[in-house]
């Protein structure tokens, strides 16, 4: 067992952490406080080949590993939750959905683009009645000839009003309940499809988060992701990827939290003495220290497995659920070791809790997750393999060029 | 054209020096990265491969771990590296590290341009440039903070220096020696870069490898001494104030403040 990261890796976390400091850092404050994007963000990122990361050279991407993604993650999170939104959105809960279960047509038209950063994407699943209890949808798409009709509404969806192209879920056999859910590539600009902003969130308020309908939205039936009735299988998949990007992205947020708090504890003087001389300080400190460390393990071991092959459903799960409630408590012990400067936005920390906090609501509730870890503990819960699996990672095909047409 | 730039591994900007009672100095565990200064002469290197064709060649002399900073010059763009690596090179000072490096540039054959960062940021010497064009017979063009332009066929470049004085404009006859200043902004590593770094197979060229003998390299054959080391004296920073009803006043009492400690 070898724990380094490799040259490769850690090539690419020192590129994407300077990007991250010397781009997003010195905007990031002015952006958030104002919940707005910032604007030539998705330009640099495809620039830089993080909207294609771990797709392979011969899709547009930039034919890296899966672990590389956690890396890019943790240190993009490291500056703001709203660059790692992208990520998890953009990357893999789309892209990697039509790696996994796209026709080649399918990722020549969309994939390509998606991975090249210039089509941007994003994921719909959730509706105002229907967040945890996925099955509950009441989106419908009713087959007419060669094209299906879209009907209905999906909220809280990042880059609502950004994306090109969404990966929508929507019920094709409203009788079948989690059987009868189909996925479906729809591009922004087909009939029918609106989108609006959410205000007003308590966090990733530099990221674009809202809503989409559906009036009437024909999709050619060569839209549709996998099997007539796959579409249940295709979002939890699609979770297994995504929320190994939050779990990557909150272990960030965690060592934000923790650089900032030993900064200001070696230089905060009460009684006489650094803070960071305090006891109950340290406590803190030690637990931001510790929790970093397994909550890297964590998400470090299912990118290992996601390059194996492996199925890693409630490995993921495991470590989106241990870091991103660890963030939370990073988060709100970081602001009492600032004070009442971590209280107010003078300092970063109080970001880190605002956005800390959607992570344990996102992408599964830290409740889902605890009944999930619970049912596979007691062998109630046992992963059936997927028609599709994500492809392990293999160099020679990630890497290998387009063939000539 | 083919570039050579020699580069140095620092420690990251922001560590803290420190220096022991018996004048070993330490940054502690900050991570060490290549001298920024260098940053900017590979990329204008780069850039000058770019618009010429050619290859850049990237050196460094010091320990085996160098191979990170060497690394990173591939990744972000450059074609081959070399480490300079011998026990024997220890304690080499600016001169003996010139020397060195010309020995290397020789062995790699005709190349038109050597293009390193005005100083490193540890050292902050800023001899090894003018030692090296000295070696290797070759003008030196230092502080470069513009290329104006290269005729690969004439054989000839003008660059702007800077000086403290203003801009100067000098053409100088290929190959040279040219050391950058903050002259542009230097590219992050691309995938297809690090790809490659991470593959690629560095080779260590040892003093044997460059003909010289134990006694021109090192310590012995430095001229220079570090009889003291230490830290610089703190210094006692007041801060005051400045107090006023308006703005104006405010920048009035500032500016006689200022008359008065001599600033202005």
């Amino acid at each position: 067992m070898d724990f380094r990261l490799s040259d490769e890796h850690r090539m690419v976390q020192q590129m994407v952490r300077e990007f991250a400091e010397r781009e997003i850092r010195p905007v990031i404050k002015e952006h958030d406080r104002a919940q707005k994007p910032i604007p030539w963000l998705f330009e640099r990122m495809a620039a830089l080949g993080l909207l294609g990361i771990c797709i392979p050279v011969k899709y547009g991407g930039a034919g890296m590993d899966y672990i590389s993604l956690g890396l890019a993650c943790e240190e993009l999170e490291r500056i703001d939750s709203s660059l790692r939104v992208v990520m998890s959105v953009h990357v893999a809960l789309n892209s990697l959905s039509l790696l996994q279960w796209g026709t080649e047509e399918q990722k020549q038209r969309y994939l390509v683009p998606q991975a090249k950063g210039e089509k941007i994407a994003a994921y719909a699943l959730t509706e105002p009645g229907a967040g945890s209890d996925a099955a509950a949808i009441r989106t419908t798409a009713r087959r007419q000839g060669d094209v299906y009709i879209l009907n209905g509404e999906k909220t809280w969806i990042s880059l609502a009003d950004l994306a090109d192209h969404f990966l929508v879920i929507a019920k094709t056999d409203p009788e079948k309940g989690h059987r009868g859910m189909s996925a479906f590539i729809v591009e922004r600009s087909f009939p029918g499809v609106k989108t609006g902003t959410i205000h007003g969130k308590l966090g990733v308020r530099a990221g674009n988060t809202g809503w989409i309908v559906f009036e009437n939205t024909p999709v050619p039936v060569e839209n549709r992701l996998g099997e007539e009735g796959e579409g249940f299988y295709i979002a939890m998949a699609a979770l297994d990827n995504g929320r190994y990007t939050v779990a990557a992205g909150a272990t960030g947020l965690i060592r934000a939290c923790l650089e900032a708090s030993v900064k200001y504890a070696n230089e905060r003087m009460t009684f006489g003495r650094r803070i960071g001389e305090h006891q109950l300080v340290q406590e803190m400190i030690a637990k931001m220290a510790a929790n970093y460390e397994i909550a890297r393990l964590l998400y470090l071991r299912a990118g290992w497995m996601k390059n194996m092959g492996l199925r890693n459903t409630r490995e993921t799960s495991l470590a989106k659920w241990f870091a991103t409630e660890a963030a939370v408590q990073a988060a709100l012990d970081a602001i009492q070791i600032h004070g009442a400067y971590g209280y107010s936005d003078e300092y970063d920390v109080e970001r880190y809790l605002r956005n800390a906090k959607g992570e344990v609501i996102y992408e599964g509730t830290s409740q889902i997750h605890t009944i999930l870890q619970a049912e596979y503990a007691l062998g109630y819960r046992k992963d059936r393999p997927l028609r599709c699996e994500l492809p392990a990672y293999d160099p020679e095909i990630w890497r290998a060029e387009p063939a000539m047409a | 054209m083919h570039i050579v730039v020699p580069i140095k591994q620092t420690p990251d900007t922001t560590a803290t020096i420190t220096v022991d009672a018996s004048g070993r100095i330490s940054w502690g565990d900050a991570p060490l990265i290549v001298n920024p200064w260098d940053e900017f002469a590979i990329e204008e290197s780069l850039r000058l491969k770019e618009k010429f064709g050619g290859k850049v060649t990237v050196l460094t002399m010091g320990p085996e771990s160098a191979k990170e900073a060497l690394k990173q010059a591939v990744a972000m763009g450059c074609d081959e590296a070399i480490l300079l690596h011998d026990p024997a090179f220890e304690g080499s000072d600016a001169v003996v590290t010139a020397a060195i490096l010309a020995a290397a540039i020789r062995k790699l054959g005709t190349v038109d341009l050597v293009f390193m960062g005005k100083e490193s940021v540890d050292g902050n010497s800023a001899q090894v440039p003018p030692a090296l064009a000295r070696r290797l017979g070759w003008p030196l063009l230092a502080y470069v903070g513009k290329i104006r332009e290269i005729d690969p066929a004439g054989r000839t470049i003008v660059v702007e220096r800077i000086l403290e004085e203003g801009r100067q404009v000098v053409r100088a006859p290929l190959p040279a020696v040219l050391s950058a200043m903050q002259m542009n902004e230097p590219r992050y590593p691309s995938f297809m870069g690090i790809r490659k770094a991470a593959r690629m197979q560095i080779p260590i060229w040892t003093a044997a490898d460059l003909g010289l003998a134990p006694e021109q390299v090192g310590a012995a054959a430095s001229a220079a001494r570090w009889p003291a080391v230490f830290a610089p004296p703190k210094q006692e920073v007041q801060c005051e104030f400045i107090q006023g009803e308006s703005p104006e006043e405010i920048a009035r009492a500032l500016v006689d403040r200022l008359l008065a400690e001599k600033v202005l």
